[in-house]
C-alpha cells in the first residue's frame, strides 16, 4: 500500500518532449511507472520513448485516448500555469507540478481555481512523489529508496534525497514520498500528507522534513500531536541561515514571530516529534 | 525585488493614489532646486532599501530651501544599516492629522492576497500589531474575484474613518490593488496614509516588493532594480540565475536546492566550521552555471575551502562535474575541495573528477567534515 500513487496509476506528462521532460520520462518509465502519454501542443501524433509513448496536443485528448489519471509538469514557469489549469479542466484529479519560479499570484489563482475543481495538486517547485517499486512521478531518482514502512514528506528537493538515500544505507524503506515543494504558495501541506500516511495501513513511520519559513511545520505540529498515533521524526533546515531579508512591515503583521528553525523545532519537539540535528541522523531515530 | 520608496510612489500615482508633489535627487544643489519649487517646506527622505530610516535620522523636514540643502548634503553622507545613501527624495511638506496603516500583501498561509489596515499607522505598527491586534484588520481577498468595492468599504469602516473620506478611501484601495496585481507585487505598502489637515488622503510613503519570478513579464520594472544596493557578487550571480547570499565564515559551499543547501551549511556549523556564503545552483543546471557559480565562491578571498553538495533529480552530476572542470581550468583555484556527487549520472560525474585532485566524500557529514578539516 501507499499514499496518492502505486502502480494503477496512469500518468500523463505535459511537456514530454522538451530537455527535462524527455529526460525524466526516460527514467520514469524505465522505473516502471505506468507511463500513458505525454503532451506537448504542436507535436500531436509523435511518439516518443522509442515508440513507447503517444503524444497529444492538449490534456483532453491525451485524457480521452489514455484515460491518464494523474499529470506530471514540466513546461518552464511562465507556462506551468496554463498547464495545470489546463490539466484541471481536462478532468485529471491528481496534478503534479516540478516547475520551478513559478509566480506566486499565479499560483494564488491557480491553487484558489483547482481547489474549486476538487483537484489535488503537489508542487510545485518539487520533487515530485515516489512509491518505492511501483511508481515514480517525478524527479526523485528511483535508485536512492527501496520499498518499505516509513512515509515521507518534504518541503525540499534534493534534502529529501538524502533521507531516503540514508534510509536506504540501512535498509529501511519507503512506503511513499511526497515533495510538496518550497513555494510560499503550494497545493498539498504537510497535513494533507500526514493524514493520509496515519490512515494508509502500510505506513507505520513518518518523517517529515521541513525548512525555515511559513508556519506549515507549526501547523503540522498541531495536527501530529492531536490527530497522529504513528511516530513522527523530523528534520528542518536552515538552523543556521541568516535571517531572511524583510518584508516591509507586513511580513512581521502577518507572521509574527514565526518561521525560525528554533520555533519549528520547539514546536514539533513539544509534539512529541524526535527533531534530528543533521538528516543522516533520522535513521537511528526512527528505529 | 525591493523597490525605493520614490519608486513605489511614481507606481502609486499611476494607479490614481495621491502622493506629496516631490522629486529625487543625488545632490544637496539639486534637491535645494526642487524645495525651491515646492516652496521651501520640504521633507528630505533618504532612499534605501532598508526600513528604519526614520528611526536612523534619515528622513529630516526642512523649513527653507537652504535648510533643505544643508540637510541634504547631511543625509547623503549617511550609511543606514551599512548602506550608503546615494539618492534623497524631496517632498512637499503635509500638515498630518492622522496616520493610517495600509497595503496588500500575500497571506502564504491563507493562499490569498490579504488587505490589512490600521487606524494606528506610522512608524510603530509592528508594535501595534504585537500589543494591540484588535488595532489591525485583515481582509483576504479572492485571487479570481479580485478586490470588490463593499470590501474597501468595510475597512474603512474598519478603521473607523470618517464618512466623508470613504469614496477617496475606495479609490485608494481599488488603486493599491491594481497596482499590486499589475506589478506582481508581493507587497504594495502605504505608511503612513495620512489624512491632511486639509482633510485629504495621501500617501506619504510607499514600499513595493516584486515577484522575481514575475520579472519576465515586467522588463520597465525589472530596469528599476538598484544594483548599487546589492553585493555584486549577487548581482553576478543573478544574472546566471544562481541564489547566492555572502556570509562571514571561510567555506564556500555549492549546493543544488535551497533546501540542501541551508542543511550543508547547518551540519557544516555542527562540525565546527562557518559557511562563507549560501549558493544553490537550482534544478537542472549546466556546466556553465556551475563554473559562474564556482568562480562567485572563489571570488570572495575568505574562502580556504569548498564543499560541493551534489545529490543529482533534476540535476545530473556529470554536468556539474563538467562545469567544475571549466571553472578550474580557468580560475586555477589554489584553496583544497571536497565533492561530493550522489543521485543523477553520479557515477559518469566521479569519473570526470577523478583525476582533478579533490578529496571526495560518501556521506553529507563525512563531506561537511572533511571540509571543516581542509579549511583548517
Amino acid at each position: 500500500m501507499s499514499i496518492l500513487i502505486n502502480k494503477n496509476t496512469r500518468l500523463l506528462v505535459q511537456g514530454i518532449t522538451g530537455n527535462e521532460g524527455l529526460f525524466h520520462s526516460t527514467q520514469m518509465l524505465a522505473y516502471g511507472t505506468n507511463l500513458v502519454a505525454g503532451v506537448t501542443p504542436g507535436k500531436g501524433g509523435e511518439w516518443v520513448l522509442d515508440g513507447k509513448v503517444p503524444v497529444f496536443d492538449s490534456v483532453k485528448l491525451a485524457k480521452e485516448a489514455t484515460d491518464a489519471n494523474c499529470s506530471v509538469i514540466f513546461v518552464p514557469a511562465r507556462f506551468a500555469p496554463d498547464a495545470m489549469f489546463e490539466a484541471a479542466d481536462a478532468g485529471i484529479p491528481l496534478v503534479v507540478c516540478i516547475t520551478e519560479g513559478v509566480a506566486v499570484q499565479d499560483m494564488m489563482r491557480v491553487r484558489s481555481y483547482l481547489d474549486n475543481k476538487g483537484v489535488r495538486l503537489v508542487g510545485p517547485n518539487c520533487p515530485g512523489m515516489l512509491t518505492p517499486g511501483e511508481s515514480k512521478v517525478g524527479i526523485i531518482p528511483g535508485n536512492i529508496a527501496i520499498p518499505g514502512n516509513v512515509g515521507v514528506v518534504s518541503r525540499s528537493g534534493t534534502l529529501t534525497y538524502e533521507v531516503l538515500y540514508a534510509l536506504k544505507l540501512v535498509g529501511m524503506g519507503a512506503s511513499t514520498c511526497v515533495g510538496i515543494g518550497g513555494d510560499p504558495v503550494n497545493g498539498t501541506n504537510f497535513i494533507d500528507v500526514l493524514e493520509m500516511f496515519e490512515h494508509d495501513p502500510h505506513t507505520e513511520k513518518v518523517v517529515l522534513i521541513g525548512e525555515i519559513g511559513g508556519t506549515d511545520e507549526d501547523k503540522a505540529a498541531e495536527f501530529i500531536a492531536s490527530k497522529m498515533t504513528k511516530p513522527v521524526v523530523s528534520f528542518i533546515a536552515g538552523q543556521t541561515a541568516p535571517p531572511g531579508k524583510r518584508m516591509g512591515h507586513a511580513g512581521a503583521i502577518i507572521e509574527g514571530g514565526a518561521g525560525t528553525a528554533e520555533g519549528k523545532v520547539k514546536a514539533l519537539q513539544a509534539a512529541g516529534v524526535k527533531v534530528a540535528k543533521h538528516p543522516e541522523e533520522i535513521p537511528s531515530l526512527l528505529k | 525585488m525591493k523597490l525605493h520608496e520614490y519608486q513605489s510612489k511614481t507606481i502609486f500615482a499611476k494607479y490614481g493614489i495621491p502622493i506629496p508633489k516631490g522629486r529625487v535627487a543625488a545632490t544637496a544643489v539639486e534637491a535645494k532646486h526642487i524645495a525651491e519649487e515646492l516652496g521651501g517646506r520640504v521633507v528630505i527622505k533618504s532612499q534605501v532599501l532598508v526600513g528604519g530610516r526614520g528611526k536612523a535620522g534619515g528622513i529630516k523636514v526642512a523649513k527653507s530651501a537652504a535648510e533643505a540643502e544643508g540637510l541634504a548634503q547631511q543625509i547623503l553622507a549617511m550609511e543606514i544599516k551599512g548602506l550608503p545613501v546615494r539618492k534623497v527624495l524631496v517632498d512637499e511638506a503635509a500638515a498630518i492629522e492622522h496616520e493610517i496603516y495600509f497595503a496588500i500583501t500575500n497571506d502564504r498561509a491563507a493562499k490569498k492576497p490579504v488587505m490589512i489596515a490600521s487606524a494606528e499607522g506610522g512608524m510603530d505598527i509592528e508594535e501595534v500589531a504585537a500589543t494591540k491586534p484588535e488595532k489591525i484588520i485583515k481582509v483576504h481577498i479572492d485571487p479570481l474575484l479580485g478586490l470588490r468595492d463593499y470590501q474597501a468599504r468595510d475597512i474603512a469602516a474598519s478603521i473607523d474613518l470618517p464618512r466623508d473620506h470613504w469614496r477617496e478611501f475606495s479609490k485608494i484601495a481599488a488603486g493599491l490593488w491594481q497596482a499590486y496585481l499589475e506589478t506582481d507585487a508581493t507587497l504594495a505598502e502605504i505608511n503612513p496614509l495620512v489624512i491632511t489637515k486639509d482633510k485629504r488622503l495621501a500617501a506619504l510613503d510607499g514600499k513595493m516588493m516584486i515577484d522575481d519570478n514575475a520579472l519576465f513579464r515586467h522588463s520597465d520594472l525589472n530596469e528599476m532594480r538598484d544594483i548599487d544596493e546589492e553585493a555584486p557578487a549577487e548581482t553576478e550571480a543573478r544574472k546566471f540565475g544562481l541564489s547566492y547570499i555572502k556570509l562571514d565564515g571561510n567555506i564556500g559551499c555549492m549546493v543544488n536546492g535551497a533546501g540542501l543547501a541551508m542543511t550543508s551549511m547547518d551540519i557544516v556549523k555542527l562540525f565546527g566550521g562557518e559557511p562563507a556564503n549560501f549558493l544553490d545552483i537550482g534544478g537542472g543546471a549546466g556546466s556553465d552555471k556551475v563554473a559562474a557559480a564556482m568562480k562567485i565562491i572563489l571570488s570572495d578571498s575568505n574562502v580556504k575551502a569548498v564543499l560541493f553538495n551534489i545529490f543529482g533529480g533534476i540535476t545530473r552530476c556529470d554536468e556539474v562535474a563538467r562545469g567544475i572542470l571549466v571553472a578550474m581550468d580557468e580560475v586555477k583555484p589554489k584553496v583544497p575541495m571536497v565533492v561530493r556527487l550522489v543521485g543523477t549520472n553520479a557515477e559518469e560525474g566521479r569519473k570526470l573528477l577523478e583525476n582533478a585532485k579533490m578529496i571526495t566524500a560518501e556521506t553529507l557529514a563525512d563531506a561537511a567534515q572533511k571540509a571543516v578539516q581542509a579549511a583548517k
